[in-house]
């Protein structure tokens, strides 16, 4: 039985939004509720994604929600991370896709890129007619991006580039990679590169046997001595820095994301357990344990969704922090995760079926957990800007 | 053509109600959302709209709160609103809205007026035609499709039993929109940033408090459904049941 999804607002969170907001909220939940429920479910059986809603989800204007120009919303930040909480709460491998193609493809090619790059590749990332990934993590450098061994030649008018990328939310579907590589030349400095797919000695492979994010598609990518011209270098990149930032646009959007996730979960949850009758043909609703879980559920969902807003607000007035913005991603999926959990308890056996939503967005948030900054490692830089000690 | 849309914010259809203290009608304390014949209205208006050119007005009278309305169909692709804005137009029965909608818009020229078919709170089905009597305007009720004829319209209107009736109408007109005859479009996220810059002109109570007059009607008292559940067993033969329980199918629940 399909659970229609009702929303959750239990302290009057709606009236800390504009009108506007609300409208861009209720737009993007309308959407996903027409357009990915009726399919995530066989979607993620199947492992597809779904490229069908690619052009929709441009048509209104989903893809570089934030930035301003070259066709863009040009959203506040609220507004955008609203659009990630209802993707979410449809799947979190949508909503991957999305913050790849916004805020770790299109963001550093605005922040970082020449006018031609912009020109090049804005419009038609916002229309969805070219999709990009983001290539920085690697087989052995996850949490320490900083290792990197891909490297950057420059030859010529040319960089020759070499290395291996690993866990690429949309690697094989990108018509281009922003690939972060050092830099002979600059002492090994690391910078940007926008590598068209279709380059030799490019390649992207699939990652198969997923048990999370199957509705998205991620890839390892291999680059042998691909040769790019120069003018394919993000001129404004420079240190590691530069992806830093991109991920804290990708960190803020999930912030938002797992409320999504985790407001599926606890509303289905809700709906079951007072239909559901057990001992005396009561609901399940009625026992104190079940009661239990249902109140941690909606006191840390709307806990998150004040933290994510503040957060939110002091990014709209450019006053937020990395570790503002690592300490709504570390609390809001692990919330996220843990609601998941007691709200697969509370379905029981239902709960692992995928007639409910429930088991897929748990599998999904335990990528979300150590993605993008595993939870320890929020751990450490919130720990780093109280106490002022490095502990990586 | 020119074309206004009558807009009404509601209660959320899943909201749970509550009483005012007067139990006169609900607190306001819930979400709203746009009437839902009236986004059928706005969408079939914007669709005129996009074959034959011209302008899509969107109009409405409530509390500030009811500016949502407005913004939404700003957003949507209206190209100006009107917002006859004051907490008292809540409590106006349909001839008294209509008086105001009518005297808001004494100096526009409009082609045809939309509205929704009725409002998903009160129901009346009344404001578009009361609108179309106090301007001297023909007006068609439950339109399902609307096609240009030279210099006036046909339409389809909804009969009961499955039935339709075509009419050739004289523009200006006032036509109530059923829903379901469209699909709705979403507000994109540039057409929600883009409403921002479109004009909405503000109506205060007063500009048409003279074209008013005392309500005529009025609700006195609300009354939530007492829950009853009652068990009644038919007792007799198998056939003396069923006779049974088709006469009261039929004629307690009313149902065959």
């Amino acid at each position: 039985m399909a659970l229609k999804f009702r929303g959750v607002d239990y302290l009057e969170f709606d009236s800390l939004l504009s009108d506007d907001e609300r409208l861009v909220r209720d737009t993007a939940r309308r959407f996903i509720e027409d357009n990915l429920i009726p399919i995530i479910e066989q979607c993620n059986r199947e492992g597809r994604f779904p490229r069908e809603l690619v052009k929709p989800m441009a048509d209104l204007g989903f893809f570089g929600a934030s930035l301003h120009g070259y066709g863009c919303a040009g959203m506040s930040n609220v507004e955008y991370g609203l659009v990630t909480q209802e993707l979410e709460r449809g799947d979190s491998g949508v909503r991957s896709f999305v913050s790849v193609q916004s805020a770790l493809v299109m963001y550093p090619i605005f922040a970082f890129g020449s006018k031609e790059q912009k020109q090049t590749w804005l419009p038609a990332m916002q229309k969805g007619e070219k999709l990009g990934c983001f290539g920085l993590t690697e087989p052995d450098f996850g949490s320490n991006p900083g290792g990197m061994r891909t490297r950057a030649r420059k030859s010529g008018k040319e960089y020759v580039l070499n290395g291996e990328k690993m866990w690429i939310t949309s690697g094989s579907i990108a018509d281009v990679a922003v690939i972060w590589a050092k830099v002979e030349d600059e002492g090994n400095k690391i910078r940007g590169f926008l590598v068209e797919s279709d380059r030799p000695g490019f390649r992207a492979e699939d990652i198969h046997g997923k048990w999370s994010l199957r509705a998205s598609v991620t890839s390892s990518l291999s680059l042998q001595d691909v040769h790019i011209p120069e003018a394919n270098l993000l001129p404004g990149s420079g240190g590691l820095g530069s992806p830093l930032k991109c991920l804290n646009q990708a960190r803020y959007g999930i912030a938002w994301g797992a409320i999504g996730a985790a407001m599926a979960c606890y509303d289905c949850a809700l709906q079951y357990s007072i239909f559901r009758k057990q001992f005396h043909d009561a609901p399940i609703a009625s026992r104190q344990l079940v009661q239990e879980k249902l109140a941690w559920m909606i006191s840390e969902i709307t806990k998150a969704q004040l933290l994510v807003l503040q957060v939110g607000r002091l990014k709209d007035n450019e006053k937020v922090g990395p570790q503002h913005i690592s300490m709504a991603k570390r609390n809001n999926v692990w919330m996220a995760l843990e609601c998941a959990r007691m709200a697969r308890d509370i379905l029981g056996a239902n709960g692992v079926a995928d007639e409910y939503p429930i088991m897929r967005h748990m599998m999904n948030l335990e990528s979300v957990k150590t993605y993008e900054g595993t939870h320890d490692i929020h751990t450490l830089i919130i720990g780093q800007s109280i106490t002022g000690i490095d502990a990586f | 053509m020119k074309i206004l849309v009558c807009m009404k914010q509601v209660p959320q259809k899943d909201a749970p109600l509550k009483l005012n203290e007067a139990g006169t009608w609900i607190r306001e304390d819930v979400s709203y959302e746009v009437n839902e014949p009236d986004a059928f209205a706005l969408e079939e208006a914007l669709r005129q709209k996009e074959k034959h050119g011209g302008e899509v007005v969107a109009i409405t009278a409530g509390p500030a709160r009811s500016q949502q309305v407005l913004r939404e169909a700003l957003a949507k692709g209206a190209d100006r609103a009107i917002h006859l804005e004051d907490a008292g137009f809540v409590g106006l029965d349909a001839l008294n809205v209509a008086r105001a909608l009518a005297a808001a818009i004494k100096d526009e020229q409009f082609d045809l007026i939309f509205t929704g078919l009725q409002s998903d709170d009160q129901g009346y089905a009344q404001t578009g035609v009361v609108l179309a009597e106090l301007l001297g305007w023909p007006h068609a009720t439950i339109i399902m499709q609307i096609e240009r004829t030279g210099d006036g319209i046909r339409v389809k209107r909804e009969l009961e039993a499955g039935f339709f009736q075509f009419v050739d109408m004289p523009l200006p007109a006032v036509l109530t929109i059923q829903s379901g005859i469209n699909k709705l479009r979403y507000a994109t996220l540039i057409g929600i940033k883009q409403a921002k810059n479109k004009p909405m002109r503000k109506v205060t109570m007063a500009e048409v408090q003279p074209a008013l007059g005392p309500n005529l009607q009025k609700v006195e008292r609300l009354h939530v459904p007492q829950k009853t559940r009652n068990t009644e067993f038919l007792e007799g033969a198998p056939a003396e049941i069923a006779k049974k329980l088709v006469d009261k199918l039929r004629n307690e629940a009313r149902v065959l």
